[in-house]
């Protein structure tokens, strides 16, 4: 009785291995990620390949190392959706920008409306 | 991970259990230790804090119309005469990762009350973090030498000082401040604060738990997340 009342106590652990697996992608992945900037990749190939391989290494480690995976769903969402918060800023600030841009050739370079 | 058990209380899985959590009376997250529902809070705001940066780094470099310095020349260390694109930042991704795996590790050795495992790992995870701290002064005064200034810089749009010395000061501060906590908890573990129903802290009368080592890990893991979209954003696109 004392034995598994300790037992159910330590909560569960998890194996080694999964740790180990997860620890050797992100050395595979950012290697992949140094390459792609080794082998100077350009244009949409560059940016989509950058782009997959940080999104799979921030969800390994947010999955795995943070425990993510095995947490009540109402923690995982509370964490998750405020950032599509931070999705609609970036669309709008690269809205922004490109705006500015325009502005900036525009009024300086091009000599306005003149 | 360490749920408690409360009474009358059950926890379910999926759906179900998280539509229990919120509509749960008095508090959310039953059985979560409060310490990690903070942390977790806390780690979503600095999210907010790092967004706001890379994202005025994003509206910062899309707006001008100079062209922005080439990182892979920028960052570029002579290896044996020859420079390699990024070296440094390699090995600074190379370091921090390894010491994010300890800190996983540690986790996992302190939820088995293994004490010595547990230790050990934390204090390699500080020592990862010390080496990262260090290479990071060492590119900060390498590129201050080349004339690298918030202001300025030669190698082309001004901004590009300022996004630079703001991101990764601010990331090297989150780092420096984990490596302080990872030192004075590894001493806490080879001390036995955890142990036999746990010590009672410097500043509260509760008592000590290995959930606190999943804390630290969960602000560690975020620094390494960080850097990652640091590493992505600032130095290979």
């Amino acid at each position: 009785m004392e034995e598994t009342k300790k037992k159910e106590q330590q909560g569960s652990t998890h194996k080694i291995g999964i740790y180990l697996w997860i620890w050797g992608l992100l050395f595979v992945l950012s290697f992949f990620s140094y390459m792609v900037d080794w082998y100077q990749f350009q244009g949409m190939l560059r940016w989509s390949l950058i782009l997959f391989f940080m999104f799979l290494k921030a969800g390994l480690i947010m999955a795995f190392f943070m425990h993510l995976f095995w947490e009540r769903y109402a923690l995982v969402n509370v964490l998750l959706w405020p950032m599509t918060a931070i999705a609609c800023f970036i669309v709008l600030m690269a809205a922004e920008g490109q705006y500015t841009l325009f502005s900036r050739l525009f009024y300086f370079f091009v000599g306005g409306g003149q | 991970m360490s749920e408690q058990k409360i009474v009358d209380y059950e926890y379910k899985p999926g759906f179900k259990g998280m539509a229990h959590d919120t509509g749960s009376d008095q508090t959310m997250f039953k059985g979560v230790h409060w310490g990690k529902a903070m942390m977790w809070i806390f780690l979503l705001s600095d999210t907010f804090v790092f967004s706001c940066f890379l994202i005025s780094y994003m509206k910062g470099r899309a707006s001008t119309p100079v062209e922005w310095p080439n990182p892979s020349e920028v960052f570029a260390l002579d290896a044996f005469g020859v420079p390699v694109p990024l070296l440094l930042i390699a090995l600074m991704t190379f370091v921090l990762i390894t010491s994010s795996g300890t800190m996983a590790l540690a986790v996992k050795y302190g939820y088995e009350k293994n004490k010595k495992m547990c230790g050990w790992l934390v204090l390699a995870t500080a020592l990862g973090g010390l080496i990262f701290v260090g290479m990071q002064a060492y590119e900060w005064s390498k590129l201050i030498h080349e004339g690298v200034r918030p202001w300025e810089n030669p190698f082309g749009a001004a901004q590009f000082g300022s996004f630079f010395f703001m991101i990764t000061g601010f990331h090297g501060t989150h780092v420096s401040i984990g490596v302080i906590f990872l030192f004075i908890y590894a001493y806490k573990v080879f001390a036995g604060h955890y142990e036999n129903g746990g010590k009672r802290g410097w500043f509260t009368t509760m008592r000590g738990d290995y959930v606190e080592i999943e804390i630290l890990g969960l602000y560690w893991h975020f620094v390494d997340l960080v850097w990652v979209f640091i590493f992505a954003f600032f130095y290979l696109w």
